[in-house]
């Protein structure tokens, strides 16, 4: 395995299923047969034990299923994806104010709106296109702020950077709320009509001075100022967010911190006015708009609702329990303390993508069954009794998929799968038949018509129409018109009756980061995305990046110099939970004390030791973005090996 | 498609095609009518996504109390215009930019060259053996892409993709000026040293593969790339949530080149690295 020209270990496609009887043994080429009864019979022996790992890069029709599958045949609502490391806190946040877990607007609008917030987000590496469509927002006159501890590729573009301390964006929502309300910019005709709670949210920002969040997050008071001024006066603006936002232990908070801010100038319900959690998966939109959360069914019905229940038994011909089921982070809670002993993990590599990843194999190994249904043998399938070998749904699959603007669109089969490899919903269905449900999907779109039929939000999707259009947001409920490219329209009309549910503000505190820096651990690191690679590596390690250079640790020229480390140069890495080795690259973007890691390429540094798994007690999601770490030079400087594992 | 507050309908303006009242929408160019009305107007520098630039000169066309021959990708259709697409001057005219360029730069990969220079009458081999060329290698100095400067026409597609009309990272430019303007990465370094973050959205716009996948380079020079043999799935990207519609061309089962539709609302034809190369993971299947 090479590592010195910075490409990663490359994975090859899994061509036929493996099975094996011990986790001790090697696994050995089984027959689709064998394998299916090996997985039937480990689910059966487990049921009321079970958990479902769905796959946020597989079509809504597999995730459909997938959640299906759970709850019909199982008898669940323990499904969940890896929505729940990124993004569930923006769901869980935009959907306490105002009902609906989607971004309110549409990537074209960020083109025609006067003020662009980039919160936590890098987007020029991230979500380059995206970003495309706010550099032609910034070249019709759009004023651009970022937000964000490091000086990144973003906010190069950014009219300021406030450069924040990490975890204090709470702080400085609150300040810049203070401000708009203490200059007099409040939108009140809307927050009046349209919100509840604004007198307790005024009191909650009324200590939030200009100095003392100054203070607390390290960014000059003009600067905070500046942005609240921009922000409320202008006509349209747009609070674009991305993980820097939701991967604390207090996500949902960070959110509704922010929705605070649009709710308090009327920045949403507008053509360009709007909030958009820009996502990190080709389909993790879709797959919780699928019900594969533990907490909504298909079209994103709450379970609690009796009516929604009643529609759902009705058309599946089972009983629905009235409760929610577990989250990724419960399940793996629960696989502890042994109530959860079996799993159906597919497409999903949380032995790697989890934070304290030593903790999550640790779980894992613990279950009594692990079935592993992916593209490649990845590190969390070597934990497995069984794996089945899938599609590719991007380029091998028919199907759809949800993009960040809620814009549904078609997948298509451009490839033959390799040896053995079946479709998702194929395998899922064979596993059903066998556990005594026989479900007729001749295809894709008949899955899609099923839930066309539950979903009132997907209703006037129909394939041909997602054709025609180049893709459909939701909510289209009528096959024979579109609705608005943003949401939440409805706050804006006169009408109470129209109007609906009012926004509540969100009463939401500031919380520094669990992981502390003390003398021990001095220095704050924070995690993110490189912009040719992608979350642990297993997809873009396997083209050929020119701009890929391999793993390290970035650290601040000041910093480099205090510890007398050199780019390039070996040093230990180590937080509370975990130590690890990698090279020094020096990052003028950096302030000193902060430090910057991705988590590309875990098989050469597992940066996912690192990291505290304090999660929100909302969304469950973990705090990758603050660790508390020190940096130690090793006795020989040079020729040391990067930390491997093979 | 969506309900967005566009202002007024466009009107629509009446003009003259070789003879033909056209009808088109107010701001529609002279070629935008000509291809509405079916006339095939050749032209290598205009992109559907780009601003025009008025390089190639092969558009040229006609029009009444005009001195000079105007081309079609840039001139605005005004109401009354008589315009002529096939008179003896324009056939000449095109005829002659078609020799220029063809004597200057090698079209073999430029779609519809050889047809062109046919219909014309174009003899691209009057200027002699010595007409100015290059005379370079192709310049292939990373894995994704090679760039081959002697199928450069200069038409300035790719500085303006990857300058301030959509990709902003303005790691190519003109260098040098008159006869010695070339595109190039500052300092004329390789690619690996140069600001080029590899979005390949160059090369969906370059009218001539001078610049080319590598995929698509190596086929050629084997003799195995076959068009006629690809099929082209629209399908969705499979990494981040922005949901960029690709375009795979596949041949023997192979995803050989990934391009984007133009007409996309998402991506208008661009995409990152990831989307245009990060494929190749579907097809390590041993």
């Amino acid at each position: 395995m090479r590592k010195r020209d910075g490409n990663p270990k490359t994975y090859t496609r899994l061509t036929h299923p493996l099975v094996r009887d011990s986790r001790e043994e090697p696994f050995r080429r089984a027959s689709w047969d064998e394998a299916l009864d090996r997985v039937a019979r480990g689910l059966e022996r487990n049921r009321g034990a079970f958990g479902m790992f769905s796959c946020s890069r597989a079509t809504n029709e597999m995730n459909y299923v997938a959640q299906k599958f759970a709850r019909v045949v199982m008898g669940t609502h323990n499904v969940d994806s890896c929505n729940r490391t990124c993004h569930a806190p923006s769901v869980a946040g935009l959907a306490a104010a105002f009902g609906s877990g989607g971004g309110t607007s549409s990537y074209e609008e960020v083109e025609h709106t006067d003020v662009i917030v980039m919160w936590g987000s890098n987007a020029r590496f991230a979500h380059p296109i995206f970003f495309q469509h706010v550099l032609k927002g910034i070249r019709n006159g759009a004023r651009m702020y970022a937000v964000d501890p490091r000086r990144t590729a973003t906010a190069e573009w950014a009219e300021s950077w406030l450069g924040l301390n990490v975890g204090t964006d709470i702080a400085l929502a609150h300040a810049i709320g203070r401000e708009i309300i203490a200059a007099g910019l409040v939108n009140e005709t809307f927050v009046e009509r349209a919100t509840t709670g604004f007198e307790e949210y005024r009191a909650l920002v009324e200590p939030w001075t200009l100095s003392l969040a100054s203070k607390v997050t390290g960014v000059p008071a003009a600067a905070i100022r500046e942005l609240a001024h921009a922000y409320a006066r202008a006509e349209r603006a747009q609070l674009c967010w991305t993980l820097g936002v939701t991967e604390h232990h207090n996500g949902t908070d960070n959110v509704r911190a922010l929705i605070n801010l649009a709710l308090l100038t009327g920045h949403v319900g507008r053509y360009g006015s709007g909030l958009q959690p820009l996502r990190g998966q080709n389909n993790v939109q879709g797959g919780g708009d699928m019900g594969a959360i533990p907490n909504r069914l298909p079209g994103f019905q709450d379970i609690l609702d009796p009516q929604v229940r009643r529609k759902f038994s009705a058309a599946w011909g089972t009983d629905l329990a009235p409760h929610y089921g577990l989250n990724l982070t419960e399940m793996f809670e629960a696989m502890e303390d042994g109530t959860l002993r079996a799993v159906y993990c597919v497409g999903e590599n949380p032995a790697q993508s989890e934070a304290d990843t030593q903790q999550a194999v640790r779980r894992l190994k613990q279950l009594d069954f692990l079935v592993v249904q992916d593209i490649f043998l990845t590190r969390t399938a070597e934990l497995a009794d069984v794996v089945l070998p899938a599609t590719a749904s991007w380029a091998e699959t028919e199907g759809t998929t949800t993009n960040s603007e809620r814009r549904v669109q078609r997948v298509r089969r451009a490839v033959a799968p390799p040896g053995e490899a079946r479709d998702d919903i194929d395998i899922l269905c064979d596993v059903a038949a066998r556990l005594g449900h026989r479900w007729e999907y001749p295809d894709a779109e008949a899955v899609w018509d099923e839930l066309r039929s539950l979903s009132p939000v997907h209703h006037g999707m129909t394939y041909a129409r997602l054709e025609e259009h180049q893709g459909i947001q939701w909510p289209c409920p009528s096959t024979d018109r579109l609705e608005p490219s943003y949401l939440h329209g409805r706050l804006w009309e006169p009408d109470p009756a129209r109007r609906g549910r009012p926004a509540p503000f969100g009463i939401v505190q500031h919380d520094p980061p669990v992981d502390m820096t003390d003398e021990n651990y001095p220095i704050r690191l924070t995690t993110g995305r490189r912009l040719d690679s992608y979350n642990t590596g297993v997809q873009s390690g396997g083209f050929a990046s020119p701009l890929r250079r391999g793993e390290y640790i970035e650290l601040s020229p000041e910093d480099a110099e205090h510890y007398g480390v050199v780019t390039g140069e070996q040093v230990q890495v180590t937080s509370r939970r975990g130590s690890v080795t990698a090279p020094v690259w020096v990052d003028p973007a950096l302030r000193p004390g902060l430090a910057f890691m991705t988590f590309h390429f875990p098989d050469e540094v597992d940066t996912n030791q690192l990291t505290i798994e304090a999660n929100c007690p909302i969304a469950g999601t973990a705090e990758f973005k603050a660790s508390a770490i020190r940096i130690e030079k090793l006795p020989v400087a040079t020729e040391v090996p990067p930390l491997t594992r093979l | 498609m969506t309900v967005t507050p566009l202002g007024m309908p466009r009107r629509l303006v009446e003009v003259t095609l070789d003879g033909e009242p056209v009808r088109v929408p107010e701001g529609s160019t002279l070629l935008d009518a000509c291809r509405a009305a079916g006339k095939d107007v050749p032209t290598l520098c205009h992109g559907d996504t780009l601003t025009p630039k008025n390089a190639c000169r092969l558009c040229m066309v006609e029009v009444e109390g005009s001195r000079t021959l105007v081309p079609a990708c840039s001139r605005k259709a005004e109401p009354g215009m008589e315009v002529r697409t096939g008179t003896e001057r324009v056939r000449h005219s095109r005829k002659i930019v078609l020799e220029l360029l063809a004597s200057s730069a090698d079209l073999s990969t430029t779609p519809r060259a050889a047809e062109w220079i046919e219909e014309y009458g174009a003899r691209p081999g009057r200027f002699g053996p010595d007409a100015a060329r290059l005379g370079e290698e192709p310049r292939i100095d990373n894995e994704l892409y090679v760039r081959d400067y002697d199928k450069c026409i200069l038409c300035y597609k790719c500085v303006d993709a990857c300058g301030e009309q959509w990709q902003n990272t303005f790691a190519i430019a003109v260098a040098g000026r008159g006869f010695d303007a070339r595109i190039s990465v500052e300092h004329d370094a390789p690619l690996p040293d140069s600001a080029c973050v590899y979005c390949g959205n160059c090369v969906e716009v370059c009218p001539t593969g001078a610049l080319s996948f590598t995929s698509e380079f190596d086929m050629r020079a084997a003799g195995t790339w076959d068009e006629s043999r690809q099929t082209r799935t629209t399908t969705v990207c499979a990494y981040c949530g922005v949901g960029c519609t690709l375009t795979l061309h596949v041949q023997d089962n192979e995803i050989v080149k990934v391009t984007s539709p133009h007409d996309n609302p998402v991506t208008h034809g661009n995409l990152c690295i990831k989307g245009r190369f990060g494929y190749q993971h579907v097809q390590n299947r041993d």
